[in-house]
């Protein structure tokens, strides 16, 4: 067994601005702007940020639903990067996703029982109706729906019901790897529970691995191994999860995690948001992409972007300085 | 009963009820059927024996005594004998709109089934592909809308000639623009839907996505407009063959029944009265019921 699944290089995906006549290329939205990370097999992923930091479209150009525009993708030991039509159909079968909306993401003139074994049939996967029937009742059963519900309308389920529709049909396929792109987030929070727990039941019983993208932190922490924290279209850490909550070691990440509201009168003064919005992803800022918004810059941050450094073992930083947050002091310069 | 037929079974039942409920769409569906049914059954009412000669000439009721032909029944007007009375030839009116409802349908059927042909493969085919194929449909739905429709049908009728296939085809020919840029703006929304963007994930490939899921999903603001045109259609045509454009003053249809009856508007009104009322009433039905669909459709009156 390959110990990273994935591992993703270099990664770019610049869309396009074209405007007047010809459409000729004015500028480029850097969504995702140089990422590097790999993924280990049978682990939870997970990829917290602000909203329009690139998460989604990182998610997405990684099982190649957008093709990139730069950077490569390889999966257990193979390059996909450059992968196209039926060979790439091969590794679309092994990597799926779940998206946001469950309202959304199902076809409303299809059956759930159709549109779970329409991918079987895409790729081949069943001989005949009734043994894709018989399959597709399996996964309505294994994500804890009645198998009776096989031919409901979408529009029949509510939200949690839809996003395990939507799991029973990217499992369909028996996918190795699966993105979950803020699967919970717009479901009730007892809902949230309940699917969070199929999800992590479900990796266990098939030998899943998942990217789980999220911007909540209370559920990245329940779900995740390690976490990679984006913002602006860059990863500034990456370390496990545990070692995210507890060290963080980049300001960005400090401040996301003391914007998070604690169910505790007396702490509210701990509750800090961070000034200012996210710089537009169009006009990048020079140097370190945080510095406008953060208490720490000096004029290196400005000169010069920091790199992902490794500055305790598998903790990674962008920042040019070890700060010490407790008593909001630069230990020391960290780049060369 | 399994689930999959109680589903549908229910989905139909709701359809069904929210077209019971109003009064006017059910008249506007009674009047529809009413036509199509008129329409199909037409020879069987006005001498069946001699309607299957096609050629349109024998149509026209020259020496065809079905219609009743004879100068002694010359503007008779109405009641007993002929309940609509006959025309300036002695043909009896009734018997003459009995045939040319089904005529109207037909160029009517005929012209809304090409269009909605065309413009659904030229509209989903441009707005899914997008780039220069839509840019070049597009260019050229724009060069037939600007020309006025009528207009544009009455140059081809007198180039080509007045013959029922031209009226049809010059009629399509300013009808099928709409339904392209109707289906382009459907499908164009419809493909930025999440669900697509899901279909790609699970590997369907462009035409599975294109005429599995978006045309099906796409299809009902057609089917609507399909069926109020249906009823603009005739009025077009008889519009047309009103103002001189049909084959022969003395074909049977709607519009030209109603032309040649105008000339004695005042010594036999009837002649001019009941082939407009045909046409009124039959554009209405389908405009009542295309209406009515258009409710059944619209998700903002479902659940």
């Amino acid at each position: 067994m390959v110990e990273n699944l994935i591992e993703v290089k270099d990664l770019y995906k610049w869309f396009p601005i074209r405007s007047g006549l010809l459409g000729r290329v004015k500028n480029y939205v850097r969504a995702v702007d140089g990422v590097s990370f790999s993924i280990k097999t049978g682990e939870t992923f997970g990829v917290v940020g602000e909203s329009g930091c690139g998460k989604t479209t990182l998610g997405r150009t990684v099982i190649k639903l957008t093709e990139p525009t730069s950077g490569s993708i390889i999966y257990s030991g193979r390059d996909i990067t450059k992968l196209k039509g039926r060979k790439m159909k091969e590794y679309k079968k092994k990597m799926q996703i779940v998206f946001q909306d469950p309202y959304a993401s199902l076809d409303p003139r299809q059956t759930i029982g159709s549109a779970i074994m329409e991918p079987m049939f895409i790729h081949g996967l069943v001989r005949d109706r009734k043994e894709a029937r018989s399959k597709a009742e399996f996964l309505l059963e294994q994500v804890g729906l009645n198998p009776d519900h096989f031919s409901r309308f979408p529009h029949e389920f509510s939200g949690g019901q839809r996003q395990r529709v939507a799991i029973a049909r990217a499992l369909s396929l028996n996918p190795e790897f699966i993105v979950l792109d803020e699967p919970t987030s717009s479901l009730d929070v007892s809902v949230q529970a309940q699917i969070l727990n199929l999800l992590s039941s479900l990796r266990r019983k098939l030998n899943l691995t998942y990217m789980f993208i999220s911007h909540n932190l209370a559920v990245i922490r329940q779900m995740c191994q390690r976490t990679a924290v984006m913002y602006l279209g860059r990863i500034v850490e990456i370390a496990e999860t545990s070692r995210i909550f507890e060290n963080p070691k980049h300001p960005y990440t400090v401040a996301l995690l003391k914007s998070v509201p604690l169910p505790d009168p007396k702490k509210r003064k701990m509750l800090v948001s961070l000034e200012g919005d996210v710089p537009s992803p169009v006009n990048v800022p020079s140097g370190c992409r945080f510095r406008a918004r953060c208490k720490y810059a000096t004029e290196l941050c400005a000169d010069k972007a920091p790199e992902l450094i490794e500055i305790e073992k598998d903790h990674w930083v962008e920042c040019h300085y070890d700060i010490d947050f407790s008593r909001e002091a630069k230990v020391n310069t960290i780049t060369a | 009963m399994n689930q999959a037929q109680s589903s549908r079974f229910q989905e139909a039942r709701y359809a069904f009820y929210l077209f019971r409920r109003n009064p006017v769409v059910l008249a506007g569906a009674i009047i529809s059927m009413a036509a199509l049914i008129l329409s199909i059954l037409s020879p069987y009412i006005v001498n069946p024996s001699l309607w299957r000669i096609t050629d349109l000439t024998k149509r026209l009721c020259w020496n065809n005594h079905m219609i009743n032909w004879g100068i002694r029944n010359v503007f008779d007007c109405g009641g007993s004998t002929y309940i609509l009375g006959t025309d300036s030839y002695g043909r009896d009116l009734l018997k003459m709109i009995i045939i040319a409802i089904p005529l109207d349908m037909q160029i009517s059927l005929e012209v809304v089934f090409s269009a909605v042909l065309i413009g659904v493969v030229f509209g989903s085919v441009a707005a899914y592909a997008g780039g220069i194929i839509d840019e070049f449909v597009l260019r050229i739905t724009d060069i037939f809308l600007a020309v006025p429709g009528i207009l544009l049908a009455i140059v081809m009728m007198v180039i080509l000639g007045r013959t029922i296939p031209i009226l049809t085809f010059a009629v399509l020919v300013t009808w099928w623009p709409t339904y392209v840029r109707l289906m382009r703006s459907q499908v164009l929304s419809e493909k930025e839907k999440p669900y697509v963007e899901s279909l790609k994930a699970i590997g369907a490939g462009r035409f599975r996505i294109l005429f599995r899921h978006i045309i099906p999903n796409s299809i009902y603001p057609i089917i609507v407009q399909a069926t109020l045109d249906i009823g603009s259609v005739i009025l077009t045509v008889s519009a047309l063959t009103f103002i001189g454009l049909t084959p022969s003053p003395l074909l049977p249809e709607l519009g030209t029944l109603a032309s040649s009856g105008a000339q004695y508007v005042f010594t036999a009104p009837w002649l001019t009265i009941f082939p407009g009322l045909a046409i009124l009433i039959i554009s209405l039905g389908f405009n009542l019921l295309g209406d009515g669909i258009r409710d059944v459709f619209d998700p903002r009156l479902r659940r």
